[in-house]
């Protein structure tokens, strides 16, 4: 007898703080005050917000119960796709709670935060030696914000060619977010079908690429988890008519020290700290998400940027050029000081032997669940593979009914419904933190619900059976949301 | 999801390989999405759509439709100029799923080329196309 992760068990109710706590009751003391007391000015006055009155100790239960409700990937196996949820080594923790970094308020003057300035501008050297681009900004808050900074650069540069453009070429593989960061910076987004391999054909690009299109929005490697091949044919056709590379580099993680992303034709390329360099994510942030660019577009590059000159580290917001400022302060420091502890724990060997040990993960469950689920696009791939419901469509059981019975096994489910050139997609990215005794268990409960979906699909229908909260009413929730306790 | 057997595509209205039906014949016309197309998507939780008075082009995104699983652009089968839109989707989305061909509707326009309303798929067309 197998034994999956998934188990019943004792798991404590608990109701919403509002329905908690008692009046008057305080789990906080504030220090004595060292100013003068003064009322506000009548226009601030008015009702406080309607705030239980709690202790401590019930906050601490309330949050830790809950977390026992959730999942993590501290507590298991967790193959979302695309989102890279590695191990988050502990040692980052540590590095980051340093009282230099931790208790360094944002607006210290550059002389009293040396230590930190210095991490800064080692981080970006290091992440343009990863990546093989010339100069990178620490500044954007997470990746879709990273895409933001890409296209305002873009902006800036045909503007300074003395000739703005207006559209922006998006590839159906690309990731969703591409289409609308180009939007928000007011431009058109034009889409591209990939061709019958799952990648982006040349000819495609040829056919749309004109004067009026500032450039291309490149996932590499894409959504499907293939690498984009053209790539270079493909810059060389953008290049050629004026037009800018923009790379997602969301999927950093299937190709660290593998692919030098300046020589494929790559001008501009975010990363996400919070993917491939293993700082925290999955509650909806902080993430990080650097832009690293080429030579001839560091001008436009966000301010301020650091400096160091004389043995001295400043901040220096003299770039005529430049997009300007794109959040309050420098970044999200917390998580470049664990992207830092992550790089130079691993080292450059092992940072590529990281991302060698990903592809050869997710193409291992490939190759295992092939013929169980079905394969849209057969053929290596990189960090992720990409299967769909269609053999378990006979059975009436769908992509929605699997994930949700792997929960039952005690896995997080897969990223589902995307990309949506596959219907019913199911994406999975083992990420190469897992050991092959727990991919291996993973494959078995999948080959077990695909069993149980040709035996009995009620059982799917039915799952999750084990989880705290059953299947729960998404449709309602999407519907008539309710936001407060 | 459904068998396409399961599905139903009226004869008297018109689709797009893009999953859009349009009711041919006089002006203005309604458009909506198929049976197929609220099949695939899921529960329809919101749907976005143009102000009145919007001329578009033909294969124009008119609108996107939100459900559980995705978000898909809504595309204009033919050329033409808005003239009025479902304000009941605003607060009842479900109405796409529950009468795509009835209470589901999305926006009705004034077709720039009537004649390409007709060059549109049939029902038999559209479901042979589906088959694939």
């Amino acid at each position: 007898m197998k034994e999956f992760p998934g188990a019943g068990g004792l798991i404590l109710n608990e109701p919403l703080l509002w329905e908690q706590g008692r009046r008057g009751r305080s789990g906080y003391s504030l220090p004595r005050p060292d100013v003068a007391r003064a009322e506000p000015p009548a226009e601030l006055a008015g009702e406080g917000p309607d705030f239980p009155d709690l202790s401590e100790a019930e906050v601490v239960r309330h949050y830790i119960r809950l977390s026992q409700w959730n999942f993590s990937v501290d507590a298991g196996f967790y193959p979302l796709g695309s989102c890279t949820m590695k191990y988050n080594p502990k040692t980052n923790e540590r590095q980051a709670s340093r009282p230099g970094f931790a208790g360094a308020h944002p607006l210290l003057p550059a002389a009293l935060c040396q230590g930190a300035l210095e991490l800064m501008a080692a981080l970006e050297c290091l992440l343009a030696e990863i990546t093989g681009m010339d100069a990178v900004t620490l500044q954007p808050a997470a990746g879709a914000q990273g895409e933001l900074a890409g296209m305002l650069i873009f902006h800036a540069y045909h503007r300074q060619q003395g000739r703005p453009r207006s559209k922006i070429i998006v590839p159906d593989t690309a990731h969703g977010t591409n289409p609308a960061s180009a939007a928000l910076c007011g431009y058109t987004a034009v889409p591209v079908a990939s061709n019958e391999r799952g990648v982006i054909s040349p000819e495609a690009v040829a056919s749309v690429m004109d004067a009026e299109t500032a450039g291309i929005m490149v996932t590499n490697p894409n959504t499907l988890g293939l690498f984009e091949e053209n790539i270079r044919a493909v810059a060389e056709i953008v290049h050629g008519r004026g037009g800018l590379v923009y790379g997602d580099g969301a999927n950093m993680n299937a190709v660290l020290g593998q692919v030098h992303m300046g020589e494929i034709g790559v001008d501009v390329l975010h990363l996400n700290l919070h993917k491939t360099f293993s700082t925290p994510h999955g509650g909806g942030g902080p993430g990080a998400g650097p832009v690293c660019v080429r030579r001839r577009l560091e001008p436009f590059l966000p301010v301020p940027r650091v400096r160091y000159a004389d043995g001295v580290y400043t901040f220096s917001d003299d770039y005529p050029l430049s997009i300007g400022k794109l959040q309050a302060f420098w970044g999200n420091m917390g998580n470049l000081v664990r992207a830092y502890s992550y790089i130079l724990s691993l080292g450059a060997a092992n940072l590529k032997r990281a991302s060698q040990l990903a592809v050869l993960a997710a193409n291992y469950i490939k190759e295992r669940l092939k013929g169980v689920y079905h394969l849209p696009y057969d053929r290596p791939c990189m960090h992720e593979c990409v299967f769909s419901d269609k053999l378990q469509q006979a059975h009436r059981v769908s992509t929605l009914d699997i994930a949700k019975r792997l929960m039952d096994y005690g896995y997080h489910p897969p990223t589902i419904y995307f990309p949506l050139v596959v219907p019913g997609a199911i994406m999975i990215e083992p990420t190469e933190t897992e050991s092959k005794e727990t991919i291996d268990r993973f494959i078995e409960a999948m080959q077990a619900i695909a069993a149980e979906a040709e035996q009995s699909p009620d059982t799917l229908h039915q799952a999750p059976t084990r989880c705290r909260r059953r299947r729960l009413d998404e449709t309602a929730a999407a519907r008539k949301p309710r936001l407060t306790g | 999801m459904k068998e396409l057997s399961e599905l139903t595509f009226p004869e008297n209205l018109r689709y797009a390989e893009s999953h859009e039906w349009i009711s041919p014949g006089g002006s203005p016309v309604r458009i909506g999405i198929s049976d197929y197309a609220q099949d695939q998507l899921g529960d329809v939780v919101y749907v976005e759509l143009p102000e009145a008075g919007k001329t578009l082009a033909k294969g124009a995104p008119f609108g996107s439709v939100e459900s559980v699983k995705a978000v898909s652009e809504l595309y204009l089968p033919v050329a033409g100029k808005v003239v009025e839109t479902n304000a009941a989707l605003a607060d009842s989305p479900e109405l796409v799923n529950k009468a795509p061909y009835g209470e589901g509707w999305m926006i009705a326009i004034e077709p720039a080329n009537p004649e390409e309303v007709d060059a549109l798929l049939t029902s038999q067309a559209y479901r042979e196309k589906l088959k694939g």
